[in-house]
């Protein structure tokens, strides 16, 4: 089985570039130079230099002892939250921003959700000393305010998509009507593994040093490489993707991603892609997509503002559709009690999207010996609104 | 009317006007296609409302809302079309985004389209390549004709692809941008249109994109075989009261 991408930008029969025209000269420009680039001896040093020394990489893969003894497993929490701006997303930024530079871009947009994203773009501009617009759904300007004046601070404009259920797919359409109507100067820096090819596999390939680092680190903890579990939270997919990255060949490591039921599968208010979705094009790929029976998208839900989003990436509709990854669900629920026991057992709070994945704990069973590794997607700073409305602690 | 018919017929001056399917109201799509035909316009482009259009700009997105508020979907724009046709004889095209043709299945779409009597299709996020490998065949059965867009970052080998790939005319995008959202025209949009002018295509162009009035619409045509107005013609719509007349005059102030 293959699991990378093919020389046309499909995982099997998803993926690809369903771009209009005006696009297609940025995105084949990529295309043409993203893997010459990003792996020359130059690019690998500068990425290296600043995941160590900027990020604080490699992030712990921490052996939760009370949750292991809770949930009769060894469980292991690996610790992006500890990164830099709080979350993965940054492994992708740098990583982005230095081939934008390399590219000889002079501006940056990029399209956000929970914020994560648009924190950790607007901190690589600054770092970087390059314009940067942020592109955010209104409602979510409104439950992840620190993040959008995060992101003020750090010098970015952050403008609120008006459309749709204003959020991160809104967000995503304005950013690349931003990107149509400024083609050549503009580097857009997607946030997930979604989008056009080739932006899933840059985004799989700068996240993938998480799997990267839980392999060593596994060595070293338990003499062997190979979990029985990798746990991830998917929105479009990029900590899953990461996370199971240098896993994908290793079929006897189970993957299990976790995607948002909202209040419930079933209940019109969700964002479970792939309980809810069928094959369509959204956002420049062919991918699983919650939409109506005339093809029009849906507008998800989910109390989690980096879940809320009706697709995947077109690599997780691939690794659903062949069985390499089994995709669970937590509702808003069992994802806000999931935090509040991380929290309580491990002192460890965490981002609402992250809690999904904590979340399947409580959902799965072991065996005692199970080495179990939740890839701890970011921290709960941002979301303490949240949890504060939410009320139940 | 077949589009090659057209373009034999008339190489100049050729006004094709978008509009979208369901807007203002529902079942307007039939009158306004009429309409347009009778005030003199040369081809119709009716879109295909979806809930996510990246490559347009405010205008015509809000009318894809509100026609999808109104109940527009692929199938009741066939129907339409079918109805359409009984009194229109003008060359129809469809333009929209791809995903709701997927849904209703790519080669029922194609087949009904045709039955109903849509000459050519427009899908602006439809790869090429994809084109090439799997819609292709199912166009020319059905006797569609297929455009495809170009933009002033277009390189002139991709032009030529294009060109080859292509099988009644190519749809010149002005500029760098989202529909609706420029007017006038600078200096290197000019050298652009003089550009493919002077490149000789075996197909015929028309400009679209930030056309909106006769002095656009004259300019334009000095370049290519005519024009496509969208945005400014939904404005007008939007604001009517009298679908008649306001149409009548539209079409007048821009061919004049
Ligand atoms: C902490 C955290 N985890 C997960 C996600 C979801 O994104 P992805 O599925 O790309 O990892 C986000 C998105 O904002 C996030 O902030």
């Amino acid at each position: 089985m293959k699991f990378e991408v093919d020389e046309f930008g499909y995982y099997g029969q998803f993926g690809g570039a369903f771009i209009p025209e005006m696009l297609y000269p940025n995105v084949e420009e990529l295309r043409e130079n993203y893997l010459n680039i990003i792996y020359t001896k130059s690019f690998q040093e500068d990425f290296h230099y600043l995941l160590k020394d900027y990020v604080g990489r490699p992030t712990p893969l921490y052996f939760a002892s009370r949750l292991s003894e809770r949930y009769n497993a060894k469980i292991y929490l690996k610790r992006e939250d500890l990164c830099h701006t709080g979350a993965h997303k940054i492994n992708n930024t740098i990583g982005q921003i230095l081939l934008a530079k390399r590219l000889g871009k002079k501006k940056i947009i990029a399209e956000t959700g929970a914020g994560q994203h648009g924190v950790a773009t607007a901190t690589v501009c600054a770092l970087m000393g390059m314009e940067c617009m942020v592109y955010m759904g209104k409602h979510d300007m409104e439950r992840q305010r620190p993040n959008v004046e995060r992101m003020r601070i750090l010098g970015t404009k952050v403008i609120p998509a008006l459309s749709g259920s204003m959020t991160l797919k809104d967000a995503t359409n304005e950013a690349m009507r931003h990107w149509i109507n400024n083609p050549t100067d503009t580097h857009y820096i997607i946030g997930s593994v979604v989008g056009p090819h080739p932006y899933p596999d840059i985004v799989a390939r700068f996240q993938s040093v998480i799997s990267e680092e839980i392999k060593k680190q596994l060595i070293e903890k338990e003499g062997n490489p190979f979990p029985d579990y990798v746990i991830a939270c998917v929105g479009g997919g990029s900590n899953a993707a990461g996370a199971f990255y240098h896993y994908l060949n290793d079929e006897h490591v189970n993957l299990i991603g976790v995607e948002a039921a909202g209040k419930g599968i079933d209940s019109g208010d969700s964002a479970a892609t792939t309980a809810l979705g069928k094959p369509g094009v959204l956002h420049g790929s062919k991918t699983i997509l919650m939409q109506t029976e005339d093809g029009q998208v849906v507008e998800p839900y989910s109390i989690s503002a980096g879940l809320d989003y009706p697709g995947i990436g077109p690599m997780h509709a691939h690794l659903f559709d062949v069985g390499r990854v089994q995709f669970m669900s937590a509702t808003d629920d069992e994802a806000m009690n999931a935090g509040i026991e991380l929290s309580r057992t491990e002192g460890i709070i965490p981002a609402i999207e992250t809690a999904h994945a904590v979340a399947m704990l409580g959902k799965m069973e072991f065996a005692k010996d199970d080495v179990v590794v939740i890839n701890l997607s970011g921290r709960g700073d941002k979301d303490l609104e949240t949890y504060i409305k939410w009320g139940k602690y | 009317m077949p589009l090659n018919k057209l373009f034999e017929a008339k190489k100049s001056n050729i006004l094709s006007v978008y509009f979208t399917a369901g807007f203002p109201m529902l079942e307007d799509t039939i009158i306004i296609a009429k309409h347009l035909e009778d005030a003199g316009a040369d081809i119709i482009e009716i879109g295909i409302p979806f809930s996510d259009p990246i490559a347009d700009g405010p205008v015509i997105q809000e009318s894809n809302n509100i026609a999808l508020a109104n109940g527009m979907t692929v199938k009741k724009l066939l129907a339409q079309v079918v109805e359409i046709r009984k009194e229109v004889s003008i060359p129809i095209i469809l333009m929209g985004y791809i995903n709701p043709v997927l849904q209703y299945g790519i080669e029922r779409f194609c087949k009904e389209a045709s039955t109903a009597g849509v000459n050519g299709l427009i899908l602006p996020d439809m790869p090429m390549d994809e084109y090439q490998k799997t819609f292709r065949s199912l166009f020319d059965k059905h006797g569609l004709s297929n455009t495809f867009l170009i933009s002033p970052t277009t390189s002139d080998a991709r032009i030529k692809r294009i060109d080859d790939a292509t099988t009644s005319f190519i749809y010149a995008v002005s500029s760098s941008s989202t529909t609706g959202a420029k007017s006038g025209f600078a200096d290197e949009q000019l050298a652009y249109f003089a550009k493919l002018k002077a490149m000789n295509l075996k197909n015929p162009f028309l400009v679209g994109f930030g056309i909106s009035n006769h002095q656009s619409f004259s300019k334009v045509c000095e370049y290519g075989a005519g024009a496509i107005v969208g945005s400014a013609f939904i404005t007008i719509l939007k604001n009517s009261k009298d679908l008649k007349t306001d149409i009548q005059l539209f079409v007048k102030s821009i061919v004049q």
